[in-house]
């Protein structure tokens, strides 16, 4: 193997991996708070594409110097988390808490369901794409091979993103209060913490990571129907992988993955998808709770 | 639901689904023939619901069948109906075998991933090995025959069929659910450990289960293959898996009517919805979705059986006055 792929494999496995963990962290921050595998959330990171896309198009539209896209972006994302967010948990999820698994998961399976079709009707079936964030920011050449700064945008982000989140949690007193929520609902609640209001600051800040993430990679790709459908999948992956409920776990799951994927595309195509799903498999298989989770314990 | 109200009940819905053709008009019978390989498929999902167990990739059985007889058909040659069900059978079952080896270790959500994550692999095969697979373009499975005559997944012998094996398959799982077996399964849905501690052997349970579950997925796989006429590796995505389990909860996992009422009314919500709401279909099901489960987490079935029992305490009140 010459330098030159070792080169692209690692730039690429870079590049992706930021894209996989913004995917990915508001789903392990949910699921480990509320215990509840968010299947809405990619809906949620499609509607954040969406609306950072559509701001960032009408910012052109109206004449606006092309560098305001970046806030148009930001914006979109922080509406569709602080909106969508807040509703979902308020007016459904709370409602089912209590309930078992699979009411739970084919609850936010539906809200997936109705998000998909909506983004259909508001936004249409055309593809939707803004390039001027990714283009303003040029490229630069490693050997030989061209590669935009707007991934260092990206990598930029979600170490910053990943980092507070992690803070938030193990450094402030809020945190302590999510980990107390996490190993014992009921006695935090006896001991007189808001557990309904750690949940709703949880699943909003879960959904605003998504929003963020969606938005953020909307001028890498064309934002496509059922593009909702087809990350979800992926980023229950990362997060199977590297341990659900953990967002260490996910920043690991995502480099894991994003490097297995970038080695079978350069070097067994054919591999491109069985790969990553084989990593979950086997890391499931070896360690169910993942390769950084926790064993929840066994209650009687 | 309890024994002797069952053979009334079965005889009437046989006989409403028997007579059914004579009746409604053709493009219907296609929903209706839609409707009864979705219920074997969703039989399966909804006997490993009453264990506790969420599955979402059971579409690994389903693409499996389909697949085994989209390869005979392509290089063997065989359209018959009577050797491609048993092999689709057999398909499942042995996949099952396999991947519920690591299976029965696992619950909960760990279960559903580990499902999800086998269902996808086949996904990820068959849509990228497209020289043996056809890709995205699926694979074309021509006209079934039954004893060399031919049938077209529209026609009435096609539903009729359908409506045989849906027949036997209801007779297992109800012989199934009724035996020793079945009555572990739904204990270990309200206490795992209290069977565990009564010296039952869970993972035995949990794996001739999903063995029985695969092999459901096998024989709906080669049903819809040649109903629909032709099989894509979207026959393996989680979206199929999740239809799946949707049409489980809409109906109500409780028994064997359940999922047949669910995959009726899922088929039929899908025809109409399609037809009326092109880009929102998804929407409707969705809605329909949160509705049932919010107000009616038993699904359908629960909700007939509340309409009964009201209409009968009120047929007992009217005597009495």
């Amino acid at each position: 193997m010459d330098m030159r792929i070792v080169t692209i494999i690692f730039f690429d496995g870079v590049s992706y991996a930021a894209t996989l963990f913004l995917l990915s962290l508001g789903l392990t921050v949910v699921f480990g708070v509320l215990r509840i595998l968010n299947i809405s959330h990619g809906g949620i990171y499609a509607l954040g594409a969406y609306m950072g896309t559509g701001l960032a198009l009408w910012v052109l539209d109206v004449g606006l110097p092309p560098a305001v896209t970046y806030l148009a972006l930001f914006v979109g994302a922080l509406i569709i988390g602080f909106s969508v967010g807040p509703v979902i948990e308020r007016l459904l999820l709370r409602r089912i808490y209590g309930s078992d698994m699979h009411i739970q998961l084919l609850l936010t399976y539906s809200i997936l369901l109705i998000m998909d079709d909506s983004m259909k009707l508001i936004w249409g079936m055309q593809p939707l794409f803004v390039s001027e964030p990714y283009a303003l920011l040029g490229t630069f050449s490693v050997v030989g091979i061209l590669y935009p700064w707007y991934d260092f945008v990206l990598i930029g982000v979600a170490v910053v993103f990943g980092g507070a989140l992690a803070w938030l949690v193990r450094g402030t007193r809020f945190g302590k209060l999510v980990v107390s929520v996490i190993n014992d609902r009921e006695v935090s609640l006896a001991i007189g913490i808001n557990v309904n209001l750690i949940f709703a600051v949880a699943f909003t800040v879960g959904a605003l990571a998504a929003a963020l993430g969606g938005a953020l990679i909307a001028p890498k790709i064309a934002v496509v129907p059922q593009f909702a459908l087809e990350v979800i999948v992926l980023a229950f992956a990362v997060i199977a992988i590297g341990g659900m409920g953990s967002i260490e776990g996910a920043a690991l799951g995502a480099v894991i993955v994003s490097f297995a994927r970038a080695l079978a595309i350069h070097l067994a195509p054919e591999l491109e998808l069985v790969v990553i799903y084989l990593i979950m498999v086997v890391v499931l298989a070896f360690r169910p709770q993942g390769i950084l989770g926790e064993l929840e314990l066994r209650r009687i | 639901m309890s024994l002797p109200t069952l053979p009334r009940a079965l005889l009437v819905t046989s006989a409403l689904l028997i007579l059914l053709p004579l009746v409604v008009p053709g493009w219907i019978m296609f929903v209706m023939t839609k409707a009864l390989f979705m219920f074997i498929a969703v039989l399966g999902v909804a006997v490993l619901l009453r264990g506790g167990l969420l599955t979402f990739g059971h579409a690994l059985f389903y693409a499996t069948g389909a697949y085994a007889a989209g390869f005979s058909v392509k290089w063997l040659g065989v359209q018959e109906l009577l050797l491609l069900v048993p092999l689709g059978a057999l398909s499942g079952m042995i996949m099952a075998a396999l991947v519920g080896l690591i299976m029965a270790r696992y619950r909960e959500v760990f279960f559903a991933m580990l499902n999800l994550a086998f269902s996808m692999i086949l996904f990820g095969a068959l849509l990228k090995f497209y020289w043996f697979t056809g890709g995205t373009d699926g694979l074309a499975m021509g006209t079934a025959t039954l004893l060399g005559t031919e049938f077209e997944g529209d026609s009435f012998g096609f539903y009729y069929f359908s409506l045989a094996i849906a027949g036997i398959v209801a007779f297992v799982v109800c012989r199934f659910m009724a035996s020793p077996l079945g009555y572990f399964l739904r204990a270990l849905y309200d206490n795992e450990i209290r069977i565990e501690y009564s010296g039952v052997a869970v993972r035995q349970i949990i794996y001739r289960t999903y063995i029985l579950a695969g092999t459901l997925g096998g024989v709906s796989g080669v049903l819809a293959a040649f109903t629909i006429g032709h099989i894509v590796p979207e026959d393996a995505f989680w979206l199929q898996s999740g239809e799946f389990v949707f049409v489980a909860l809409l109906g109500g996992f409780g028994g064997v009517p359940g999922p047949l009422m669910g995959a009726i009314a899922f088929e039929l919500i899908q025809t109409y919805a399609s037809k009326f709401f092109p880009l929102a279909w998804q929407m409707t099901l969705g809605i329909i979705m949160l509705i049932v489960i919010l107000f009616q987490p038993g699904g359908l079935w629960a909700m007939y059986q509340k309409a009964e029992r009201w209409l009968s305490r009120k047929g007992r009140d009217g005597e009495d006055a």
